[in-house]
């Protein structure tokens, strides 16, 4: 296990290399930069500032001084939001988004893991229709509808809502509610297949003939079996949901991480974009190396190599 | 079944953990807001109250249900943009950063409801007969927002630091390019500026020519009262903090939460604060039109500025909507450098098969207005009067009712420059990029160009992509737009002169640039009038390029709030406003 972790630990250093350098000339080779706006900003404003951010150097010697500096744990400034460091800017929105997005993912866990088995167990039944009618809703409707449902609703029409901000437990509801429902069908729908296949295995039968109840098989017997999937999808699923959504923070002015993104590449912040992204991928390859150890734990005979 | 056990709490902690980590941030933030509040509260008796007050809003921001803040405070919950890019005043370009601005800080004069220049920092001010030398005399007892006293020599910093090379100040050059020794400055030797603190109260500006209009410039938002030692003990940082961020107007930000609020409390400090009868504004940095509509709506805030286009047609006739002028033009460019646009006849056939009626009152909901000329309303001709009554005789260069009269008058150009019906004419890219209404109005000349046998071809572009495609010369025709910065006509019509950098369809012509380089030397103010209408005159006459509608500003505004007011700028005056139940 050991070995593992150390093999994997190895590839990710690559893998995250290899992401950095293809997004730092992907970036550049597009068009436009940091220092434009309607107004012409003058010749001398221009190269005194590319010249302060080392954007007038030749793009390899660019590349080299930022491996070199971001090795040394130096993410440089912000292009667009002067005075800001791109690590303090993910420092202040990543907790904001992580809070949000951590609480939803806990809500569809904890939502979808069981109604998915239910769903499963009473194959065929009404409550499986159900569980199937609103687990196809919500992978087919997208978040921005969810958002701008929500708020018409529970925030304009009902104000039993605040619309905007994070200051009290109040103002997580929507934005959760919006960031768990498509998690939530999804976990749904994984751990129903899931549990048919297991629930057909023999050992399933060999209970049911012993007499056990249907609620100890399912969650004692068939549920640690059967949730493998979701555990896999889980994985990469926090990593994106920690880093917040452009849409669902932008709907309720939440001060998160998920605009940076989108927001770094329209401005062509060259840092903050380097920064967002090797974040970002560094997160998803934690998050898959965690999911790898815990198969271990829920599946012993899984073997890590 | 232990195992299992761990199995699950392993998957929620990956969950929690996260989460936790996010919890302890808010603490953290706790911590930043008493330090603003203690560096706001660091001299004076009566800063104590503010002090409180500031606590207050604090643990209240947010739940803002009611207009008002915690403890009766008079908080004015408002919307006029996004998190701004910076409110750094010499680094800031956009009119969101400025409506901060005007609210945090105060120039040696301002600009009142009146769009008169009234004493701001400076109580007088006057200028030498040959027009070079501008003397401001300051007001007795100025102080910094944290208390500590502010003097001409404050100014000069300020000033010279817009010069700095390293600042890059992107307005550098508008507001201080006629200043003698800027040329030395901007390289590198900022004490050549010649902008000197006579004494403690006195600022004396020397100019390289005259500046008629230099009394607005120093109305400008860059040309605020930075802090010296603030801003070198932090550098560009000094603006992204509430505790550094000093100021000398009518507010202070108390509170600054990136991307959800920035909080301004009443500053205690500023000279006329008796006059503030609000304790605190709010500005919430909403980004989606329809999510600050649903603020609105539910009266989290009393005004929002981002009104979602699809409402309008809904709010007409409400009260609470308005729609005022703005200086400023939304035209289009035709890139004189290619062949077919060479010619006058044709650009003139372009602009003319336009319906701008049908443009800003139907395709633009009416949140624009119809441009006949150029120059639109609110920019001020050099006897104070309106530019857009003397331009022309007093009459409109496009008569925008007449549009069949204009069609068949652009089909006869076009046959006089050798393209009858069409014929013969290269297809035409338009670009654009694709927000407001850029689509709709690309789709319509498609359809009105069509009418003289030109057909149009639309690019949408990214915007990052589109002003260096734009400044490059990389189009045929292309959206374009500017919003004045103060009221004097060469503000816009600067853009059009041969080497101007944001001349996009790079219009060239010597009658044009020597009537401009007139206004900029002459002293007489008829003269100067003269030559900026004459060269309106040329550019309407050679279609430089082609208006189409003037900019309006529209938002919602609730009736509880009384006494401020819109300028055509496109800033809002919240300063002595005050809240009415």
């Amino acid at each position: 296990m050991p070995k593992y972790i150390a093999k994997r630990l190895g590839l990710a250093v690559i893998t995250i290399w290899a992401v950095a350098t293809i997004t730092f000339f992907l970036m550049n080779m597009v068009p436009g930069g940091p220092f434009l706006s309607e107004k012409a900003i003058s010749p001398q404003a221009t190269a005194a500032l590319e010249a302060k951010y080392g954007l007038d150097k030749p793009l390899l010697q660019q590349y080299l001084t930022y491996m070199w500096d971001s090795l040394h744990g130096d993410f440089g400034d912000s292009l667009k939001q002067r005075g800001r460091t791109v690590m303090s800017i993910i420092l202040m929105k990543f907790p904001v988004s992580a809070r949000v997005g951590g609480i939803s993912v806990l809500t569809s866990l904890l939502i979808g893991i069981p109604l998915g088995c239910m769903a499963a167990f009473k194959r065929g039944k009404f409550l499986d229709s159900l569980i199937s009618v609103v687990a196809t809703c919500g992978i087919a409707v997208p978040s921005f509808v969810i958002c701008t449902l929500l708020l018409y609703f529970l925030g304009v029409n009902l104000k039993l809502l605040p619309t905007m901000g994070l200051a009290s437990w109040k103002n997580y509801i929507m934005p959760v509610m919006a960031l768990s429902f498509y998690p939530t069908a999804y976990i749904m729908r994984l751990m129903r297949s899931s549990m048919l296949d297991v629930l057909g295995q023999d050992y399933m039968r060999t209970a049911k003939a012993k007499g056990v109840s249907g609620f100890r098989m399912l969650f004692k017997h068939a549920l640690r079996n059967a949730v493998l999937p979701v555990i896999t999808y889980v994985g990469p699923m926090l990593a994106y949901t920690v880093t917040g959504s452009f849409v669902v923070e932008k709907i309720f002015t939440i001060p998160g991480l998920g605009g940076e993104f989108i927001s770094a590449i329209n401005g062509r912040d060259y840092t903050l974009i380097m920064g967002t992204t090797i974040f970002l991928a560094t997160l998803i390859i934690v998050m898959n190396v965690a999911v790898d150890i815990v198969y271990k734990i829920v599946d012993p005979r899984i073997k890590l190599k | 079944m232990k195992k299992r056990a761990l199995a699950l709490l392993l998957a929620a902690t990956m969950a929690v953990g996260v989460t936790a980590c996010g919890g302890g941030n808010s603490g953290n933030n706790a911590g930043t807001d008493n330090a603003a509040a203690d560096s706001a509260a660091d001299n004076a008796a009566e800063d104590s109250a503010d002090n409180a007050a500031a606590d207050n809003t604090d643990d209240g921001a947010g739940q803002a249900e009611a207009p008002a803040g915690a403890a009766g405070e008079k908080i004015l919950s408002v919307q006029i943009g996004p998190d701004p890019e910076t409110i750094d005043p010499a680094l800031n370009s956009a009119v969101d950063g400025g409506n901060m601005l005007l609210h945090s800080f105060e120039c040696l004069l301002i600009v009142n409801e009146d769009g008169q220049l009234a004493p701001g920092q400076a109580e007088s001010w006057e200028t030498s007969e040959d027009g070079l030398t501008w003397t401001f005399h300051l007001r007795d007892g100025l102080k910094w927002s944290d208390g500590s006293d502010l003097n001409a020599n404050d100014f000069v910093y300020s000033w010279k630091r817009v010069c700095d090379p390293m600042v890059a100040a992107p307005y550098a050059e508008t507001v201080l390019g006629m200043v003698a020794g800027y040329k030395e400055a901007v390289e590198g030797n900022l004490d050549a500026l010649q902008v000197v603190a006579t004494d403690d109260k006195t600022l004396t500006v020397t100019l390289n020519a005259p500046c008629p209009y230099f009394g607005s410039l120093a109305a400008f938002a860059t040309l605020s009262p930075v802090q010296q030692g603030t801003v070198e003990a932090n550098g560009d940082a000094w603006a992204t903090a509430a505790e550094t961020y000093i100021t000398n107007g009518p507010f202070y930000i108390s509170d600054w939460v990136p991307g959800s609020y920035i909080l301004m409390s009443k500053n205690p400090n500023y000279w006329n604060a008796s006059a503030i009868k609000l304790d605190g504004i709010k500005f919430n940095l909403i980004e989606d039109a329809n999510a600050s509509y649903s603020a609105y709506q539910t009266g989290e805030v009393l005004m929002i500025k981002d009104v979602p286009t699809e409402e309008i047609p809904s709010l007409e006739g409400n009260p609470e909507f308005y729609v005022e002028p703005i200086i400023g033009t939304y035209y289009l460019s035709l890139n004189n450098n290619k062949e077919a646009f060479k010619d006058p006849k044709v650009r003139k056939a372009l602009s003319l098969a336009i319906d701008r009626e049908y443009v800003a009152g139907t395709l633009m909901q009416g949140t624009y207005s119809a441009a006949s000329n150029f120059m639109g309303p609110g920019w001020i001709d050099t006897d104070g009067s309106q530019f857009i009554d003397n331009a022309n005789g007093g009459n409109p260069y496009i008569d925008t009712t007449a549009h069949d009269a204009n069609v068949e008058e652009a089909k006869r150009l076009m046959e006089e420059a050798g393209y009858p019906g069409g014929e013969g004419f290269p297809t035409v890219t338009y670009s654009t990029n694709d927000a407001g209404y850029h689509k709709v109005v690309a789709e319509y000349l498609q359809q009105a160009w069509a009418e003289l046998g030109v057909e149009v071809n639309v690019d949408i572009v990214e915007w990052a992509s589109f002003t260096p495609m734009r400044r490059n010369g990389d189009y045929d025709a292309s959206r374009n737009g500017w919003v004045g910065d103060y009221s004097d006509p060469s503000n816009m019509l600067d853009l059009l002169y041969s080497s101007n950098g944001n001349n996009d369809g790079k219009f060239k012509n010597a009658e044009y640039d020597a009537a401009m380089e007139v206004s900029r030397t002459t002293l007489d103010a008829a003269e100067r009038s003269e030559a900026l209408h004459k060269a309106e005159d040329i550019l309407m006459e050679e279609a430089g390029c082609i208006p189409v509608a003037y900019y309006n500003d529209f938002w919602l505004q609730s009736g509880k709030i009384t006494g401020s007011w819109h300028s055509p700028y496109g800033y809002w005056y919240f300063m002595y406003a005050d809240i009415t139940e």
